[in-house]
This record gives structure tokens, sequence and C-alpha cells, in this order.
């Protein structure tokens, strides 16, 4: 596995679109910082962008890398290797190479801007885990479409569909529900309804721990109950880990009655 | 003994003639502040010296004395009522610390009270774990200056406030520290007082709070994460000027709030960080001028039956809502402010944008009606439906504009 690992990860490390991302990241970062040196506000700003944008490239790298290295990938399958290590191998080589692009293009900017020396090292170490976890959770997401599609243009068709469904979508049918039912006590749905969308949940994790905790506070004590105490931290985590787990789990059992 | 008649004696000689010192100490002939008090006359000076009191309800009725405490004094109520009651005028108390005073659930128990007196000034004390700090009742022309009062309040119920005026009028209470009672500064019924230069932080309820005080004043203040910033109620003709009000945050919290206030001035105030800057409800005929708004959760909510109210040139910088609204728009106005959320145009370059600003977005509409909505607050979603809502308005009160929006912030 560490082998195919390896190799794709090389191989994406070679390609423009790696340094494209990365490169992207390190503009956002400068920029930013040069428009306001204040590091706390530009890790708010900065979450906006990686919320909606961290997934979006998750997805679509994923199912591209899927279909471009469809061939290469049944050559392999031709040969005595398990076919999960295969995907895995391949899967861990994207979600890796993104993160990396992720972490060193935001990285090197706030470094340079005095990041120690601030105290928003562990808001930006939060922002840095959550965008990672998104990373993986949509890369596993895409290959999960792609594996179930073999029309191209379905697969890109229902991973966009996918990424705005959890981003737009989603938000809209919790916002109108919250309206329509308005008259009932609504702290625990919103609660759960959160931990149903990944987007949602690393949102609503930076934005406890950035300065906008007591506003939500304010209506329900209980999201500040959960999500501001240790446990509820723990457990965001381990929610986002699923988040994680399960697509990689169905995508190993889609790949052994898959007919390549 | 033979002292005490020979002092008396000689009080009654000079005393109307001349204001005499009486020395109080461990070692001098008069050893309590009560005794002091006892002989003092009209005029006279108490001059208690470095040490340990252990005394508490002293009385002192209509004698104008000067007690003055050389090097610090403690007086030490061992928690059992009240330390100075004082009901005269002309006096003045200056340079005591004076600490531990008793708890009540029924009384009012003071480090120093203060009733029916005109003319009189208590200054650079400290008063430590009190009860209720200084407690003023029905009394004129006071000056309460340089005092330090603290306490360590645990709940509403059982703890008092710091300067606590009530039925007064032409007060001043100047340059004080309060922090860890329950309401800072409180003022009922009090007419025509100024407060200006206190600093007043981490108490339980207020900073600073009116009820039924009318015509008053207070300005250079700094009111720092108090359980709900400064609450001023049921008064009119009230200026705040230049007064900072930061870090009040909490679920229940505000920097300001305003209930029942009529011709009011709010004047180069700053709001920072607070979940709310300004909480309105019921308030007409405010002038809200040259304030700063800057990274609160509401910058203004408006809760209802508010007419007349004028927001000009204020700035409101990163809050995450600028202002929650919910009725009709009645007459108020706003104009001529900077609003950082801005995106519009200024062709002809006079400094006031081209297109008019809606400070209240769809969000904001959305959160008053179901306040759990507030859990979308930064989503890609609530960001589309508050452009769409821009564009067109549809939900927002349509003639709620700022029609002449600075392009540049003008308040620093």
């Amino acid at each position: 596995m560490f082998k195919i690992l390896k190799y794709s990860f090389y191989d994406l490390m070679r390609s423009r679109w790696s340094y494209v991302y990365f490169l992207f990241y390190l503009a956002l970062g400068f920029v930013l910082l040069f428009l306001n040196n204040d590091i706390n506000k530009a890790i708010i700003t900065l979450m906006n962008i990686i919320i909606v944008l961290t997934p979006l490239i998750g997805t679509i790298f994923g199912v591209m890398y899927y279909y471009n290295s469809k061939e290469f990938t049944e050559l392999l399958l031709a040969q005595p290797i398990k076919r999960s290590t295969i995907f895995m191998g391949q899967y861990l080589g994207i979600s890796i190479s993104l993160t990396l692009s992720l972490a060193l293009g935001l990285g090197i900017p706030f470094l340079l801007y005095g990041l120690f020396r601030s105290t928003a090292i562990f808001d930006f170490g939060l922002l840095l885990v959550v965008g990672s976890f998104l990373n993986f959770i949509f890369v596993a997401l895409a290959f999960n479409i792609a594996l179930s599609n073999e029309n191209k243009i379905k697969g890109f068709g229902y991973a966009i569909l996918m990424w705005l469904f959890l981003a737009v979508i989603y938000d809209g049918i919790f916002l109108i529900s919250l309206l329509v039912f308005n008259e009932y006590p609504l702290d625990k749905f919103s609660l759960i309804a959160t931990m149903f969308n990944p987007i949602d949940l690393s949102r609503i994790l930076i934005l406890l721990k950035l300065d906008i905790s007591a506003l939500l506070g304010y209506t329900g004590a209980i999201f500040k109950k959960f999500f501001g105490t240790n446990l509820g931290m723990i457990i965001s985590f381990v929610v986002l880990f699923l988040w994680v787990l399960f697509p990689v789990w169905r995508m190993n059992i889609k790949l052994r009655r898959k007919d390549f | 003994m033979r002292n005490i008649y020979f002092f008396t004696i000689l009080f009654f000689c000079i005393s109307p003639l001349f204001a005499k010192q009486i020395e109080v100490c461990s070692t001098c002939d008069i050893k309590t502040i009560k005794e002091a008090i006892l002989i003092a006359e009209d005029g006279d000076e108490i001059i208690i010296k470095r040490g340990v009191y252990k005394e508490h309800g002293v009385i002192l009725i209509n004698k104008s004395v000067k007690i003055k405490g050389i090097g610090m004094p403690i007086i030490d109520g061992e928690f059992k009522e009240t330390i100075l009651k004082i009901k005269a005028d002309n006096f003045s108390i200056e340079g005591l610390k004076i600490i531990n005073v008793g708890q009540s659930y029924t009384k009012d128990f003071a480090a120093i009270l203060v009733s029916k007196s005109r003319n009189f000034t208590i200054k650079n004390n400290i008063l430590e774990d009190v009860f209720f700090g200084i407690l003023i009742e029905k009394s004129h022309y006071g000056t309460i200056e340089n005092n330090d009062v603290s306490s360590h309040a645990k709940d509403q119920a059982s703890s008092g406030n710091g300067i606590h005026l009530w039925h007064c009028s032409n007060m001043q209470a100047s340059r004080n520290t309060i922090h860890g009672v329950r309401d800072g500064i409180y003022f009922e019924f009090v007419k025509k007082s100024k407060i200006f230069d206190n600093n007043s932080y981490d108490n339980l309820r207020y900073g600073l709070h009116f009820m039924f005080s009318n015509e008053n004043e207070y300005f250079d203040n700094v009111f720092t994460n108090n359980g709900a910033g400064v609450a001023v109620m049921f008064s009119k003709f009230i200026k705040m000027r230049n007064n900072i009000f930061t870090k009040n945050w909490g679920s229940a919290s505000y920097g300001l709030l305003l209930k029942e206030i009529y011709d009011a001035e709010i004047e180069n105030n700053t709001f920072e960080q607070n979940t709310i800057g300004i909480s309105v409800d019921g308030s007409t005929r405010i002038n809200y001028k040259k304030n700063t708004f800057s990274r609160n959760g509401w910058a203004i909510k408006i809760v209802g039956a508010c007419y007349e109210n004028d927001f000009a040139q204020n700035s409101f910088l990163n809050n995450a809502l600028d202002l929650s609204y919910n009725s009709k728009i009645n007459s108020n106005k706003f104009d001529n402010n900077y609003w950082s959320d801005y995106t519009g145009y200024d062709l002809d370059k006079n400094g006031i944008g081209d297109v008019p600003y809606r400070p209240v977005k769809l969000f904001s509409y959305i959160v008053h009606n179901t306040p759990e909505a507030i859990i979308l607050l930064r989503s890609l979603f609530v960001d589309i439906i508050n452009f769409s809502e821009k564009v067109s308005p549809v939900f927002t009160p349509d003639n709620l504009v700022d029609n002449s929006p600075l392009m540049k912030n003008t308040n620093d």
C-alpha cells in the first residue's frame, strides 16, 4: 500500500494542479495578512474560504484523479495486489498531498507574519485540522461517487451536486425547517442536524473557538454547553472522524463487488 | 479620664474659635474612632494614624468634621454591620482603608453610609470585601472621588453595590475603581449628577446602573467585562459621552441597555467586543452620534417601541450583525454612518457613497424571528440569501436605509 501511496503522492506532487492549489493558498494567506495585519481577523476571513473551498477542491480532485488514472489502475489490478490496497493508496495519496498544499500554503505566510508570537496559534491550528479533515472526507466521498459511476460526466455531475448539497442546499433546508417548526424547541434538533453535515460541523467548531461563541449562547445555551466543553470538542472530532471512516468503509465494500 | 476632661474643657473654650485636631492611634490618648467622634466638634479634624482599628457601627451625627487617615489606617468591620454611619453636613472622609463589611439579606450594610447630608467629600479610600461600598441616601452636593471599591461577590442575591446613590442630587462620582461587586455604580432617583473617569470592571451585574434618574451625565468611564455592561432605565435627559464599553461578553450580555429612556445623547462612545453593543427598548428621541461599534455580535439591537432616534456619523466595524430591528421604521433615522460592510461606490468623490446602505440583513431579520437560526451564521447559504435580499429587498423594512453612508471611517 505504501508503494502505491508513494507513487500517487509523487505523481500528484509532480502535477501542475497541486502547485496551483498550493500557490493559491500561499497568495491568499499573504494577501489576507497584507490587507489587515491582525492575524485574528485574517483567521475569521480564512475560515469562510476554507469551509467552502476545501470541500470543493477535494471533491473535484478526487473525481478527476480517479477517472484520469483509471487505465493505470486497471493495469495495477491485473497484478497480484489486493484491491483495497490499490485504492487506499491512491486515496491517501490525494488526501495527503491536498492537505500538504493547504498546510504549507497557509502556514508559510502566517509563520512569516509572526504566528508563534500571536495568541491565535490554537485557532489557526484548529483551522488547519478542520481543513485537513474536510479534505479527507470529501476525497473519500468523491471516490465513492466515482466508483459507483462508470460515466465520467455523470460522476462529475453527482460529485458537484454532492458538494452543492452539503455546502448550500443542506443549510437552506435546515433554515426552512427552523422557520417552519418555529413553535417547537429546536435546540436539540439543530444540534443533531449540524452533526449530519461535515461542513456545518466544522464551521461551528471554528466559530465557537473564535469570538462568536457568545452569540450562539444567546439563544441556545445548549450549543455552547455542548461545543464549548472538552467533551463537545471530542465528540465533534469523533463525528468528523466517522465522516472519514464511513465513506472509506463503503469504498472498500464497493471495491470488493465491483466488476472492472 | 483626666485627659478627656481636660480635652473636653479645652474644646468648649477653644472650639468656637479654632478648629482642632484629634489624633487617633494605638499609643495616643484616644484609641478608637468612636471616642474621637464623641468628643469632636464642628470643624474639627480627626487624624487616624496607621494601624488596625476593629470597629463597626461608628456613628457621626450633626458634626462637620474631617476624618483623615495617615498611612492608610485599616478599619476592620469583622463582617458585622455598617462600619461608618454619617448624617452631617460639610464633612469629609479621606485616606481610610475600610474592610470586611457584614452581609445581610434584609439590611443594606455598607462600608460608609451617608444619609441626609450635604456638601461632603469621600475621597482616596480603599474599601475591600464590602457588601455595599458607599451607600448614600437623600443627600446633596457630595463628591465621591478616587476610591477603590472591591469585593468578591458570588451571586446577585447575596451581594451589594459598589457606589449606591438613592434620592440624591448634584452628586459627583469620579476617578473611582470598582470591581467584584453586584452593580459598580447604582443611581436610583438621582438628579443632576455627574459620573466620570471611573473604571468599573468584573462586576456581577452592571458596571453602571441608572433607575429613575434624570438629567445626569456620565463620561470618560471604562466598563469592562461586567455581567451586562451598563443599564440605563426609566430615565430622562441623560448624557453619555466618551465612555468605553468592552468585553461585556456572555449569553445575555450587552454593552449598554436602554430601557424607557427619553431625550438622551449618546456621543463618542466606543463599543468593542460585546455580545450586543446597544440594546434599545422603548426609547425615544435619542441622538447616537460619532460612536464606534467594533467586533460586537450585534452592534445595535432595537427591540421595539422606539421613536425618533437619530443615528449619525457612527462607525460600524466588523460586527457579526450590524443591526437587528423588529418593527416599523417609526421615524428612526440612519444618516452619514460608516459601515464596514458597505460595498457601494463614490463616483463624485465627495466622501459619501452614491448607493444607499441597508443595515438590516435578511439573516438578522430571520434570527430575530427564529433565534436558533444563528447557528447558520457565516454559512455560504446565508451569504447567498443576504446577497439576493440586498439586490431586491422583500422581507427587510425597505425604508430602513442609510441614504448617505460614509466611504471612510471618521471616528478614530
